[in-house]
């Protein structure tokens, strides 16, 4: 890596750059969009010379949306709150629930284990679709219709198997001899499970808790169809921008800027413990 | 505190690796488990330690039955072949871990910590992480876990396999003091047959499913139960010649080179039957040609070790022997030269099962050796 000649290094600037391009073009694109309005965004060709506008990012803090229509109101900020809160929620119950199943899947082998992991693994193969419709009227019959346990619980469906099988991959990959070592040192199953495990998984365990948090917020379906204005989400909500006279494209480029702000954050903050994680390094001795 | 194995059977799907092992440890003694890779001392000692179960038979620690007995509560102190130290902890805290379970106080930990660092020379190293250690720094603090807690039974799971040869060989010397010190029950698990004649009272060989023989180093050296345990002691490994025994006017003889040379008089039983002649290589002389009980050999290779000289001669009905000698001393390096076997340390072996034959008692022997 020490000797790389002057031709190496022009192309694999270059290449860096066009991958760069490619996947944050649209990015940047969309976040020129959310500065300008619906006029400028439209002309042919488009331009990135423009007169900076803040006006979508007010119209979206104050909830206030004027279209030639007359003024719309927006619920966008309630929508950003539902977004931050079901994620979060979700998928805290789904490290409750997952780390210590993913811990009895990768150590206990017990009758049907692998088929219980299958299983939940399936509910990622099969389209949304499939469960919405049966869960809608189930919900609508025991009252989860429409209210954030419901959705939380529903969105276990996305959050579990990710979280499960990622955790799972990190715990088997803790010698068992570690484990028992400490166990002979005189230290209860519990006690091993906090202070060896955990911490040994711990970088799997956020780099599970982190992807389960990404897909949970980019989740579409299951909040359109399970919850309605005040419990959905900014993936749903974003549909408002969809008005009578038009789409409203500054808004909605505003709107995406701002919810990709808080993963876009959060991966900024986890990336030295996704590293971490997926290298693998950490747990060998 | 003693320990006792009765009928062990464990079986991992359909491989039966232990069948019916029973083992008594007396307290404070030091038993070493050797065999080859794959009889089953680790799965041993695992069951000693609780973190498997046995299919069938029992486990006593002290007269009790450890049955459902958790690993933490059986009072034992285990150093793992892999070390299997806690990556996250320092060297420091990984000794300490014993200590911690006991709720010991930090005054008293941090002393008994210092101690077992001194005793096992890595003080200076004990808050680095176990991948800042070498190898022997982290088979040291791994050790220095399993001494922390004096545990009355402690498990040592071929410490010194993953070390390098310079510390392999300080470590046989210090560990039998160390273990003294401890005053523990020890089972030491290895493959290296030095070590194991090094470090224990009694040495109890594993092979096939259980354990082949039990006794004292010198029993399983000069007194091995079949032809594959006396393969397994000694370097250079002990010399196997086909042999039928015959009365001859000395005696029972048997013929090497066509010259006969005499055998323990209490072999008298095993004359006219298929056997097998054990001759360690230290128990091989170069001697003149008109010596009693000479053969003719021919010199093929002579390969010096350190402290002893190991020469590759043929008989002349082409059969290999390895002669082994200290350095130093005179002996031929080519050509013909003759060599006499001390009559006393050959051993044999029924051919068929390749059982010993232990010779007829003294009391039997009439006649002088």
């Amino acid at each position: 890596m020490e000797h790389t000649s002057t031709l190496e290094k022009i192309l694999r600037g270059t290449a860096i750059t066009l991958v760069i391009l490619f996947f944050m073009f649209p990015i940047f694109w969309i976040f020129l969009m959310s500065f300008q309005t619906n006029e400028t965004i439209l002309r042919v060709p488009p331009s990135i010379v423009f007169e900076p506008t803040l006006s979508n990012y007010t119209a979206l803090i104050t909830g206030k949306l004027d279209t030639a229509a007359g003024t719309l109101e927006i619920s966008f900020m309630k929508n950003l709150w539902n977004s931050l809160f079901l994620s979060t929620a979700s998928v805290a119950v789904g490290l409750v629930l997952g780390v210590p199943a993913a811990y009895a899947f990768a150590r206990l082998k017990f009758r049907g284990s692998e088929d219980i992991a299958f299983t939940l693994l399936s509910f990622r193969f099969a389209p949304p679709l499939l469960v919405l419709l049966p869960l809608t009227i189930y919900f609508q019959q025991i009252g989860l219709a429409d209210t954030y346990i419901g959705l939380i619980w529903v969105y276990q469906l996305i959050v579990l198997p990710l979280i499960l099988w990622i955790v799972r991959g990190y715990f088997e990959d803790i010698p068992a001899d570690v484990e028992y070592a400490y166990r002979i040192a005189g230290h209860s199953w519990g006690a091993t499970f906090r202070k060896i495990a955990l911490p040994l998984a711990g970088p799997g365990i956020a780099a599970a808790g982190l992807l389960a948090f990404i897909f949970a917020w980019n989740n579409f379906i299951f909040a359109l169809v399970l919850a309605s204005a005040d419990k959905q989400p900014v993936t749903v909500g974003a549909l408002a921008f969809v008005t009578a006279s038009g789409i409203q494209y500054g808004q909605v480029a505003a709107g995406i800027v701002l919810s990709i702000l808080p993963t876009f954050a959060l991966a900024l903050y986890a990336q030295r413990y996704l590293v971490e994680g997926l290298s693998l390094g950490a747990v060998k001795g | 505190m003693s320990l006792q194995l009765i009928d062990i059977v464990k079986s991992f799907k359909d491989d039966v690796v232990l069948d019916g092992v029973s083992l008594e440890v007396a307290s404070g003694e030091t038993l070493v488990l050797f065999g080859p890779s794959g009889a089953g001392k680790t799965v041993l000692l695992r069951l000693i330690a609780g973190v498997i179960e046995p299919d069938e038979g029992s486990i006593l620690i002290n007269g009790e039955n450890m049955d459902g007995v958790e690993p933490e509560d059986r009072g034992i102190g285990m150093a793992f072949q892999n070390f299997a130290l806690f990556p996250h902890m320092d060297a420091r805290a990984n000794i300490a871990s014993p200590l911690t379970a006991r709720r010991e106080s930090q005054t008293g930990m941090k002393r008994r910590v210092e101690e077992v660092a001194k005793l096992l020379k890595i003080d200076h190293v004990l808050h680095h992480k176990p991948k800042e250690l070498s190898n022997g720094q982290k088979q040291r603090t791994a050790l220095g876990r399993a001494l922390a807690g004096e545990p009355k039974i402690l498990l040592l799971d071929d410490p010194l396999r993953n070390v390098d040869a310079k510390l392999r060989f300080e470590m046989r010397l210090e560990l039998p003091r160390l273990l003294k010190d401890q005053q523990a029950t020890v089972i030491y698990v290895t493959q290296d047959y030095k070590e194991a004649m090094a470090l224990g009272h009694r040495i109890a060989v594993m092979s096939g499913q259980g354990i082949a023989q039990i006794g004292t180093p010198e029993d399983i050296y000069l007194a091995p139960q079949n032809t594959a345990i006396a393969r397994l002691f000694g370097d250079p490994v002990i010399n196997l010649l086909d042999v039928v025994p015959e009365r001859g006017a000395e005696g029972v003889q048997v013929r090497l080179s066509g010259t006969p040379v005499p055998l323990h008089q209490g072999h008298a039983a095993s004359i006219g039957h298929d056997c097998v002649l054990g001759v360690r290589p230290e128990a091989i002389r170069f001697v003149d040609a008109d010596a009693p009980g000479s053969f003719p050999v021919t010199i093929e290779a002579e390969t010096p070790l350190n402290e002893k000289t190991v020469t590759l001669a043929i008989t002349e009905k082409k059969r290999e022997i390895l002669i082994s000698r200290p350095s130093g001393t005179p002996g031929p390096d080519r050509g013909q030269a003759h060599v006499a076997i001390d009559a006393g340390a050959a051993l044999l072996f029924d051919r068929a099962t390749g059982n010993r034959i232990a010779p007829a008692s003294a009391a039997a022997k009439g006649e002088p050796a």
